[in-house]
């Protein structure tokens, strides 16, 4: 069994979907990568600012 | 960044034979529609990808739906049928049986059900591969 940390599923996550997205909705081999690198960048982007967002909602 | 959606290929006449094998394939095994359809590259990435996701569910000792008792399960059966044949082996194994007590199981849960999303979101677009709505 693993445990990792919240940021590090967050990474595998974007990751893993990131790929599937590019592979899926582009049809070209550039087009898929820039679009999984624009997806992957969305996702760890959104969850920084959401994190920081809490934590300044929290104190 | 561009971010033009697919168009479908205008005149491409759709192959003969069993045009759904590819999207019935790629639904059982994570990769196979792709593979069928001798996108090799696109099938391996595809399946690295699913597979992991599904598999690193279960190590964080995520849990797999089978109750249909309730509308909020049943939504996370049909998220975890959608990886077909995994599924089907992880519940015949006992595998993600115990319930969460984790934040990280939590998270587990979570990439269960969306590698069975991606999976069928993998297995339509190569039944669109099939039958020429997505350009090969």
């Amino acid at each position: 069994m693993i445990h990792p940390s919240h940021f590090t599923a967050v990474l595998l996550f974007a990751l893993f979907a990131s790929t599937v997205f590019g592979i899926t909705m582009r049809d070209t081999p550039v087009k898929m990568f820039r679009y999984g690198a624009y997806c992957f960048a969305l996702f760890i982007g959104s969850a920084i600012v959401l994190s920081w967002v809490m934590f300044l909602i929290m104190r | 960044m561009s971010t033009t959606p697919n168009k479908p290929v205008a005149g491409k006449k759709p192959d003969k034979g069993f045009v759904y094998l590819p999207l019935i394939a790629g639904w059982l095994v994570p990769g196979a529609g792709h593979f069928l359809l001798g996108k090799w590259v696109r099938g391996t990435l595809l399946a690295v990808s699913i597979v992991a996701m599904f598999v690193l569910g279960l190590v964080m000792q995520g849990k797999l739906y089978t109750s249909v008792s309730e509308i909020l399960d049943l939504l996370g059966v049909a998220g975890d049928l959608g990886s077909g044949l995994l599924y089907v082996i992880s519940r015949g194994l006992g595998l993600g049986a115990q319930p969460i007590q984790t934040t990280v199981a939590d998270y587990g849960t979570k990439f269960i059900v969306v590698a069975g999303l991606l999976n069928i979101i993998a297995a339509v677009d190569a039944h669109n591969l099939r039958t020429g709505r997505k350009s090969l």
